[in-house]
């Protein structure tokens, strides 16, 4: 059983458009059998945060390429990516980087 | 077939692409490839992992080599960055600020000014959006301390003809190499005493926006008749793909006349390896191969007076979004061009949507076409004259006789039903234009473009001023 987990969820990049322009996102995320981990979470906020056009921001179980993932400051290529178990006070940052200038 | 392809295994025809997983196997957090101390921050390339500092340093450090390879900006010269407010060209004024703030001799020796191009109207914003994008930019620019022109893509419509024609190249002192340039600027710099500070020698002082001095105030939008009538430019234009083209070139003409008024000698662009390489692969779909060097290279010089430089393109896109997180780099993201749902998505989008997935399982696909772009040369992009040039890009006309006899036909057509039809509301005048008479004018992928723009009625007069000025 994974206790519940508090996170603040940030949207940048221009990602926050899919979220009605908020950046900052303070989210519990409630108990459940399985660890929570970034795999879930997507599927959590794309059930509970995306408010528009899903094929956006994620693609099949991930992110949609050109969306980078931080978690705590850091890479999520150094945490595991998709694998990495949650803990209580994380922060997950989402910074895309379509439609550059 | 693939045998050459390594680790990947092949093209993957049996098995999917092999995904690059750095999964739950690795420990974390893991250590700096450079320094061997700092707790990584991120990878780089397709491996490396780097700590914040170094990652600093090598971001600083590649700012100045591109200039320096490039050794095309000379000390003391005027150079007008291009901010869109994207992450790209808020990372590049950083680098600039960064790089005039130094105290020893790799400081950069030019003086920078910054243009910023509202383009809220043809991007869906509402005017109290407009309102706040500029708002935030103006405070952003003042801070900078760099003088700064606010423009709106309305403006467009008020060119002249001449910007459709390159102006002189007027060397600064003729036969100086860059090193004598460097040299003798020191030399000046030595012999005015140096009792000044490093930074603002010959920056005037902050807040000094030339903002005033055009037709405009800041934060002042135009006139709703002049952005009506950009709306009505870009909706009459049929596909996404022509609208993205005809932004660029809007948008490129604008920034570009400013430069040539106010006396700026470059103009710097933020496209970074990312935007590069999609750049690439789009303007080859768009027919513009013969001049991939000219509109993705490190200089562009078919404006003659002023020179587009692009020091950004060895970034990748992911090192840009790091830096601009950790250094608090400030940016204001204006929203993509709406596009309606029935319209398939513009080429632009999907070859980006291609390069990146492919990225994904394949890292090296973007260093790799930004390296295979690197050899192409700019020459047969340069035209000779004026008959021989492309009245929208300035690039050699480059068609032979037959093609021409293929595209100007079915231009008649159109524009013939549509008379029949009576959907002009304006049935053109006596002496204006047909747009068929445009097509000798233009390159091949123009004519494309122009093709799927809307009836000559629409078009920004100095685009039609210039082109009835060749016709006769």
């Amino acid at each position: 059983m994974a206790a519940p987990v508090s996170l603040q969820v940030e949207f940048g990049g221009g990602a926050e458009l899919l979220f009605d322009g908020v950046k900052k996102h303070q989210v519990t995320l409630p108990c459940q059998p399985e660890p929570w981990d970034i795999r879930n979470l997507l599927q959590w906020i794309k059930q509970n945060l995306l408010k528009e056009r899903p094929e956006l921001f994620m693609q099949g179980e991930s992110v949609r390429p050109g969306i980078l993932v931080l978690i705590n400051d850091a890479d999520w290529e150094l945490m595991g990516e998709l694998d990495y178990k949650l803990q209580d006070q994380d922060n997950v940052l989402f910074i895309s980087t379509l439609h550059g200038g | 077939m693939c045998e050459a392809a390594g680790d990947d295994g092949g093209c993957g025809a049996d098995v999917g692409p092999a995904r690059r997983r750095r999964g739950a196997g690795r420990s974390y957090p893991r250590t700096c490839m450079k320094c061997g101390q700092g707790s990584a921050a991120l990878v780089i390339r397709v491996g490396d992992p780097f700590c914040r500092n170094c990652f600093r340093e090598y971001f600083m450090h590649k700012f100045r080599a591109m200039l320096g390879k490039n050794r095309i900006i000379f000390p003391g010269e005027k150079v007008l960055l291009a901010l869109s407010g994207g992450p790209v060209s808020s990372a590049m004024l950083r680098q600039v600020q960064e790089g005039l703030s130094r105290e020893t001799a790799k400081k950069l020796r030019f003086i920078p000014s910054v243009v910023y191009v509202d383009e809220g109207a043809v991007r869906g914003q509402s005017l109290a959006q407009r309102e706040q994008s500029l708002a935030r930019m103006e405070t952003l620019l003042q801070a900078t301390g760099f003088p700064y022109y606010l423009m709106h893509l309305e403006q467009a419509l008020e060119l002249p003809a001449s910007i459709l024609r390159p102006g002189p190249v007027t060397s600064s002192e003729p036969g100086l190499s860059y090193k004598e340039a460097v040299e003798g600027f020191i030399q000046q710099q030595r012999q005015k005493g140096n009792g000044d500070k490093d930074s603002g020698t010959s920056l005037p002082g902050p807040g000094s926006g030339d903002s005033a001095e055009g037709p405009l105030a800041a934060s002042r939008l135009p006139a709703a008749a002049l952005t009506q009538e950009l709306l009505k430019l870009f909706e009459a234009v049929e596909t996404p793909t022509a609208k993205e083209e005809l932004l660029q070139m809007l948008r490129i003409h604008l920034i570009l006349q400013t430069a040539r008024t106010k006396g700026y000698t470059k103009v710097m662009t933020g496209e970074s390896c990312t935007r590069v390489a999609i750049k690439l692969l789009t303007n080859l779909a768009l027919g513009r191969g013969a001049f991939l060097a000219i509109d993705t290279g490190f200089k562009d010089n078919r404006h003659g007076d002023v020179m587009v430089v692009r020091p950004m393109r060895e970034y990748m896109a992911k090192e840009i979004a790091f830096y601009n997180h950790f250094f608090d780099v400030p940016t204001v993201i204006a929203p993509p061009l709406p596009t309606k749902r029935r319209d398939k998505p513009s080429i632009h989008r999907v070859v980006e949507r291609f390069l990146l997935g492919l990225q994904e399982d394949f890292p090296s696909t973007i260093s790799t076409i930004y390296r295979t772009g690197e050899k192409l040369s700019s020459d047969r992009a340069k035209a000779t004259c004026e008959s021989q040039r492309c009245l929208l890009c300035l690039c050699a006309l480059d068609l032979d006789g037959e093609e021409e006899l293929a595209l100007e036909p079915t231009l008649i057509m159109d524009e013939l039903e549509l008379e029949r039809n009576g959907c002009c509301q304006d049935p053109p005048a006596a002496g204006a234009e047909r747009k068929s008479a445009y097509i000798p004018l233009l390159c091949y992928s123009c004519r494309l473009t122009f093709k799927e723009l809307g009836p000559v009625t629409t078009l920004p007069p100095y685009v039609r001023a210039e082109a009835q000025r060749r016709i006769h």
